[in-house]
C-alpha cells in the first residue's frame, strides 16, 4: 500500500521496559503494510542526558544513526520514542540550520551526516502518510465501552518549529487515528500536560503528584483508559499508578495503553502479540469486552430497531419548525 | 562656474568620526570649487548667515552643506541660498551624518568616504539648472477615513472651522470602539454618554457630509486636489425611506446572524440596526445570514416596513468627490483568539475577549448589562483578566505593547467588582503600565479598594475542569505557581492594525511599518503628518492609543488641514518629469507605467503624438525615466546627466 521504504530506530526503551510498544508498533505497521529496515549497529540516540551537557556531543549521537540511515539508502525514520524522534529532528534542525554547527559534528563522526533523513513519529507517518482511510480500512473488531483519553506528552509536537507536526497546543492526530479505527475518545485537557518525565528517579513524590492530576483529568473527562505513544508517559502512568493511589490516597485502577496496542485490538491482533501482559494495570477487561464488527453491528440494529419509534416523533416537529417561522 | 561647500560639524556628531578640515581642505582642489569651509552648526542662524555672506563676497553661484540628511534641512538650505539671490535648485546637501559619521567608527575611513560623497556633490551641483515652481489652486475640502473617535474629532474642528468635511465610515454607524465600551477609564464615565453627543454632531453639522457603510475604492490626485471615488456599500434598505422604527428586526425570522457590533457574544437579526445610539439609525440586512438571499424566499421585513424601505435589489453605488486634504483614522482591530492555542483559542465559550466582555457588562449590549458567562449564562464569582493575551510576545509576531489593556482591565475589574459585590477578580499581568494622568491611581484603587488580586506572571494554560475554566501560570514575585479555579477568563488580546490596513496605505501612498501600522512624517515632531503631503493620520491606525491620545491627534490632524488650507494656492515641486517633444517617438509606454496616471498623450501640430505629464499629477519618481527607450523623457533635478555626473565622480575620478 505505502510504497516508500522506512527505515525504523527502535530506541533502548523499545528494547526493554517498553517492549510491547516495540511489539505491538512492528505488528501494526505489518499490518498496514509498512515497509521498514532496520540499521545496523545502532547506537544511543543521546537522549536527555547528552544535549543537557553539550548540544554538538548530542548532535553527533543522533547524527550517527541518521548517518546509518542515509547508509541503507533510506531518507525517512520512524521513531516510535518521543525522546529519540526529538533527539534526531534537533540535531537535523540544527545541522541543516547552521553549516558551521553541522561540521562541529561531523568532525566528531567517523562518517559525516549529509542530513538528508527525515525523522518522523510513528504518529506522524500513520497520521499524515499511510492516511486516516487505510487505517479504518484495516478495523476487524470493535471495542465497545472503551473510551480512552488520548495523551501526547510534551515533546511528540514541540517545540513547533522542530516538531513540524500537528498543533503544539492541541494536538488532534491520535484523535483522530483512534477514532478511525472506531475506539471512542474523550476531549482530554491533559493531552500535553507533563507526566514528570525521568523525575520519577530524583523526586517521586513530584512525579506522583503530576501523574495524579493527568490521571484524575483524564477520569472526569470521561475516559476508562489512556492512550499514549511515548514509553516514559505510559511508565510513569502505569508503573507508578499503585505509588500514586499509596501517596495521594486515591483509588485509580485505569488500564495505560499504547495506541499501538489499541489499533492492534481492532486489527482482531492477539493480545500475546500485542504484549498486553506487560502491562502493569490490566487491560483483561478491555480485552475480553472486544467483539467483531458484525457483532457490533448487530448490536447497533437491534438498539435502533427497539429506539426507532422516538426520533421519528422528533424529527417530524424539526421539520415544521422553519415553516412556522416564515 | 564658481561652487561653494560647506562642511559642517553638528557638534560632534560628525566632526567626532570625520576630520572635517581635511574634508574642507580635499574639497578645494575639486575643479569649479572656489571655496570650501566648516562651521560649527550650518544650519543654525549664524551658520546660514555665513553661506549667505560667501554667496556675496566669493560671488558664489553653486552651493553644497556637507551635513546631515537632505530629509532634515533640505529645504531650510533652500530657502537660504534663495534669500541670497541663487535658484534653490541651484543647491546640493552631500548626507555625511546618516550616511558616514553615525554609522563608522573608523576617522581615516570615514573621512575617505566623505571626501568622495562631497565630491559626488560637487559634480552634481555644476549640473544643475535653476528650476521655478508654478502654484495650483486648493480645493478646501477634506475627506476624514474612519469615523471613530479620532476621525469625528477630526471631522469636527474642521468642519467648526468652516470647511467642508466627506466623513466615510465602512461599518453601518459612527462611533467606532469607543461606542462600544462600557465604561472608559480612569473617570468611569459612560463611554456612549459622553460619544454620543459627538456622534449626534457629526450627523447634524451642516458642514458634514457622512457616508456610513462606505468604503474608498480609489484615491487620484495630490494635495490640494484628490478625486476620490468612494463605493456606498449595499444596505438592501433604501436609507432616505428607513426611519430607524426596527420593526424589521423584531419580525426577522434569521436569528443566528453574526453581530459586529456585539463581536459576537450575541447573535443578531439578519436585518439590523447595530445599537441603539447608532448614528445613522438606520437597518441594513446581512446577506451572508438574510433567507431571501441564502434561500430565495422570506421577505418578511419588505412586507412589514411601514415606509417600504427594503430593497433586495440594491448594489452597490460608486460616488466621486473631490477634496484637498485627507484624514486617516481607520482604526484599529484586535488578535484572533485562535492565534492563542494555549487560551483555548476559542474552543471554550467561557474565556472571552477584553472588548467581549465590555459588551457584557454594557446595559445596551446582549445582556443588558448582567455580568453572566456565555457557557450556562450563570453570573460569574470569580473572574480571571490575562493581560498581555498576545501582546508583547514575539513568537507571534507582536513584540510591542497594545497601550491601553492594563488600564481597561483595571476598569473591567472595578465594575465586576460593582456589578457582583461578592465576586473576586484576579488580574495576570507582565507589568502594570499605567503612565496617563490620574491613570497608576486608578489602577491601585482596582488592588486597594475593590480588592483585585495582581498576580505578576504569565499564564500558560487554560482548561476546563467541571464547570471551571482552571487558569494556571507563574507568580513570579512569590517564584511559585498558581492556578486560581474561574468561572470567567477575561482576555486582554493584542491590538493588531486592520488586515486592510497595508491595502489602504497603498491607494494613498502613505508608508506603513512590519505591523501595518501608517508610519508618521516623524515620530517626535510631525506625528500627524504623513511623508506624503496632504495625507494626514489620527488615531489608532498609526499604533495602539488610548482615547484621549486619539483625540488629541483628531485635533492635531485638523489643525494641519486648516493650516494647509490657509493658503488659496500651492506651490508645485518643479522636480517632476519632462518629455523632450524632439526626442520622444510617442510609443507611450511611460503612460502605462506611470503609477500616478500622471502622464497623458498629447497630438502636436504636426499630428505627431508624444507624451505629456500633468506636472501638478506627478510625483518625481521617476519609474518612467527608467522606462523610455530613447530618454526623452527626464525627471527634473535627476536627469540622467546629473546622476551620471555623480556616477563618474566616484567611479573615474
Amino acid at each position: 500500500m505505502v510504497d516508500q521504504k522506512y527505515a525504523y530506530y527502535a530506541g533502548c526503551s523499545l528494547e526493554g521496559t517498553a517492549s510491547e510498544y516495540d511489539a505491538s508498533m512492528r505488528a501494526v505497521l505489518k499490518e498496514l503494510d509498512v515497509n521498514f529496515r532496520e540499521p545496523d549497529d545502532w547506537s544511543c540516540c543521546g537522549s536527555t542526558p547528552a544535549h543537557t551537557v553539550n548540544h554538538v556531543f548530542a548532535a553527533a549521537l543522533a547524527a550517527r544513526n541518521l548517518a546509518l540511515v542515509e547508509k541503507i539508502g533510506l531518507n525517512t525514520i520512524i521513531t516510535p520514542c518521543p525522546s529519540c524522534m526529538m533527539a534526531f529532528k534537533k540535531a537535523q534542525y540544527g545541522m541543516t540550520k547552521s553549516e558551521s554547527f553541522k561540521n562541529e559534528v561531523n568532525e566528531l563522526l567517523d562518517e559525516p551526516y549529509e542530513c538528508s533523513v527525515e525523522s518522523k513519529s510513528a504518529l506522524q507517518v500513520i497520521y499524515e502518510d499511510i492516511g486516516l482511510d487505510a487505517v479504518s480500512r484495516r478495523v476487524t473488531h470493535a471495542l465497545p465501552g472503551l473510551k480512552a483519553a488520548p495523551y501526547y506528552g510534551c515533546i511528540l509536537n514541540r517545540p513547533p518549529e522542530v516538531a513540524k507536526f500537528d498543533d503544539p497546543e492541541n494536538p488532534i492526530s491520535m484523535d483522530k487515528i483512534l477514532s478511525s479505527a472506531g475506539v471512542e475518545v474523550s476531549d482530554f485537557a491533559f493531552k500535553l500536560e507533563c507526566c514528570g518525565a525521568a523525575f520519577g528517579v530524583a523526586k517521586r513524590g513530584m512525579v506522583n503528584q503530576l501523574t495524579y492530576k493527568v490521571l484524575s483529568m483524564a477520569l472526569d473527562s470521561g475516559a476508562n483508559c489512556i492512550a499514549v505513544a511515548c514509553p516514559l508517559c505510559q511508565q510513569n502512568l502505569d508503573l507508578r499508578q499503585g505509588q500514586v493511589n499509596s501517596t495521594m490516597g486515591s483509588g485509580f485502577n485505569i488500564p495505560i495503553l499504547y495506541f499501538t496496542q489499541i489499533l492492534g485490538l481492532t486489527y482482531g491482533l492477539s493480545p500475546k502479540v500485542l504484549g498486553m501482559e506487560k502491562l502493569i494495570v490490566s487491560a483483561d477487561r478491555i480485552i475480553r469486552s472486544r467483539i467483531t464488527v458484525e457483532e457490533q453491528k448487530k448490536i447497533k440494529e437491534a438498539e435502533a430497531q427497539a429506539n426507532a419509534k422516538k426520533p421519528e416523533k422528533k424529527a417530524v416537529k424539526e421539520e415544521t419548525k422553519p415553516e412556522e417561522n416564515e | 562656474m564658481r561652487v561653494g561647500v560647506f562642511i559642517c560639524h553638528c557638534g560632534n556628531n560628525i566632526a567626532g568620526t570625520i576630520d572635517v578640515a581635511r574634508v574642507a581642505e580635499e574639497t578645494r582642489k575639486l575643479p569649479g570649487v572656489v571655496y570650501a569651509t566648516t562651521y560649527m552648526y550650518t544650519c543654525s542662524e549664524p551658520g546660514q548667515e555665513e553661506i549667505q555672506k560667501a554667496i556675496k563676497s566669493e560671488n558664489l553661484d553653486r552651493v553644497v552643506v556637507a551635513a546631515c540628511s537632505p530629509r532634515m534641512h533640505e529645504l531650510t538650505f533652500r530657502r537660504t541660498v534663495a534669500k541670497a539671490g541663487l535658484n534653490r535648485y541651484f543647491f546640493e546637501q552631500a548626507n555625511i551624518r546618516e550616511h558616514v559619521s553615525w554609522v563608522g567608527e573608523d576617522k581615516e575611513s570615514n573621512t575617505g568616504k566623505a571626501i568622495e560623497i562631497v565630491r559626488m556633490a560637487v559634480e552634481k551641483v555644476k549640473q544643475n539648472k535653476p528650476l521655478y515652481s508654478t502654484s495650483f489652486k486648493v480645493n478646501k475640502r477634506v475627506l476624514v477615513i474612519g469615523g471613530g473617535v479620532a476621525g469625528m474629532q477630526a471631522a469636527l474642528d474642521c468642519a467648526d472651522g468652516g470647511l467642508e468635511v466627506l466623513l466615510v465610515e465602512k461599518s453601518p454607524s459612527v462611533g467606532g470602539m469607543m461606542a462600544r465600551l462600557d465604561k472608559t477609564f480612569p473617570t468611569i464615565d459612560c463611554s456612549i454618554c459622553i460619544l454620543g453627543p459627538k456622534m449626534v454632531d457629526v450627523a447634524q453639522h451642516d458642514k458634514i457630509k457622512l457616508y456610513a457603510y462606505s468604503e474608498i475604492d480609489e484615491i487620484k490626485g495630490y494635495v490640494g486636489n484628490y478625486q476620490i471615488k468612494i463605493r456606498k456599500k449595499a444596505t438592501y434598505v433604501d436609507w432616505t425611506k428607513c426611519t430607524g422604527c426596527g420593526t424589521c428586526m423584531e419580525k426577522c425570522p434569521s436569528k443566528n446572524s453574526y453581530d459586529h457590533f456585539n463581536f459576537g457574544v450575541a447573535p443578531t437579526k439578519a436585518i439590523n440596526i447595530p445599537f441603539p445610539q447608532a448614528i445613522p439609525k438606520k437597518a441594513k440586512i446581512d446577506p451572508d445570514y438574510c433567507r431571501q438571499f441564502t434561500k430565495g424566499k422570506c421577505g418578511v421585513c419588505a412586507k412589514i416596513c411601514p415606509t417600504k424601505a427594503i430593497d433586495y435589489e440594491m448594489q452597490d453605488e460608486i460616488v466621486t468627490e473631490e477634496v484637498g486634504a485627507i484624514i486617516v483614522s481607520t482604526g484599529y482591530s484586535l488578535i484572533d483568539i485562535e492565534r492563542l492555542p494555549e487560551y483555548g483559542g476559542g474552543r471554550y465559550p467561557d474565556v472571552i475577549t477584553g472588548i467581549q466582555y465590555e459588551r457584557i457588562l454594557n446595559a445596551s449590549g446582549p445582556t443588558s448589562g448582567h455580568i453572566v458567562r456565555p457557557s450556562d449564562h450563570a453570573e460569574p464569582r470569580t473572574v480571571v483578566f490575562v493581560a498581555c493575551a498576545g501582546s508583547r510576545d514575539k513568537s507571534i509576531g507582536i513584540p510591542y505593547c497594545s497601550n491601553f489593556c492594563c488600564m481597561y482591565i483595571a476598569k473591567q475589574a472595578i465594575l465586576t467588582k460593582d456589578h457582583v459585590p461578592d465576586s473576586q477578580s484576579y488580574v495576570f499581568y507582565m507589568d502594570i503600565r499605567s503612565p496617563g494622568k490620574g491613570y497608576d491611581e486608578f489602577t491601585r484603587r482596582a488592588q486597594e479598594e475593590y480588592g483585585v488580586k495582581y498576580i505578576r506572571g504569565r499564564v500558560s494554560r487554560i482548561y476546563p475542569k467541571g464547570n471551571k475554566m482552571i487558569v494556571k501560570g507563574a507568580d513570579t514575585l512569590l517564584g511559585t505557581q498558581v492556578e486560581v479555579e474561574a468561572d470567567l477568563v477575561v482576555l486582554g488580546t493584542a491590538v493588531i492594525s486592520n488586515s486592510d490596513a497595508g491595502h489602504m496605505a497603498e491607494k494613498l501612498h502613505i508608508s506603513y511599518d512590519t505591523f501595518g501600522f501608517y508610519v508618521e512624517s516623524h515620530p517626535k515632531l510631525r506625528p500627524v503628518e504623513t511623508n506624503t503631503s496632504g495625507v494626514f493620520l489620527a488615531g489608532a491606525c498609526q499604533g495602539p492609543k488610548d482615547i484621549p491620545a486619539s483625540v488629541g491627534q483628531g485635533s492635531a490632524a485638523a489643525s494641519k488641514v486648516q493650516a494647509l488650507f490657509s493658503k488659496d494656492m500651492l506651490e508645485s515641486d518643479p522636480a517632476v518629469a519632462k518629455v523632450n517633444i524632439n526626442t520622444c517617438v510617442g510609443c507611450l509606454k511611460c503612460v502605462k507605467t506611470c503609477p500616478f496616471q500622471a502622464i497623458k498623450e498629447k497630438e502636436l501640430r504636426d499630428g505627431r503624438i508624444v507624451a505629456d505629464v500633468i506636472e501638478t499629477v506627478c510625483a518625481g519618481c521617476g519609474v518612467c525615466t527608467s522606462t523610455c527607450p530613447c530618454g526623452a523623457i527626464q525627471l527634473q533635478h535627476f536627469t540622467d546627466n546629473q546622476l551620471l555626473a555623480e556616477v563618474n565622480a566616484i567611479c573615474l575620478m
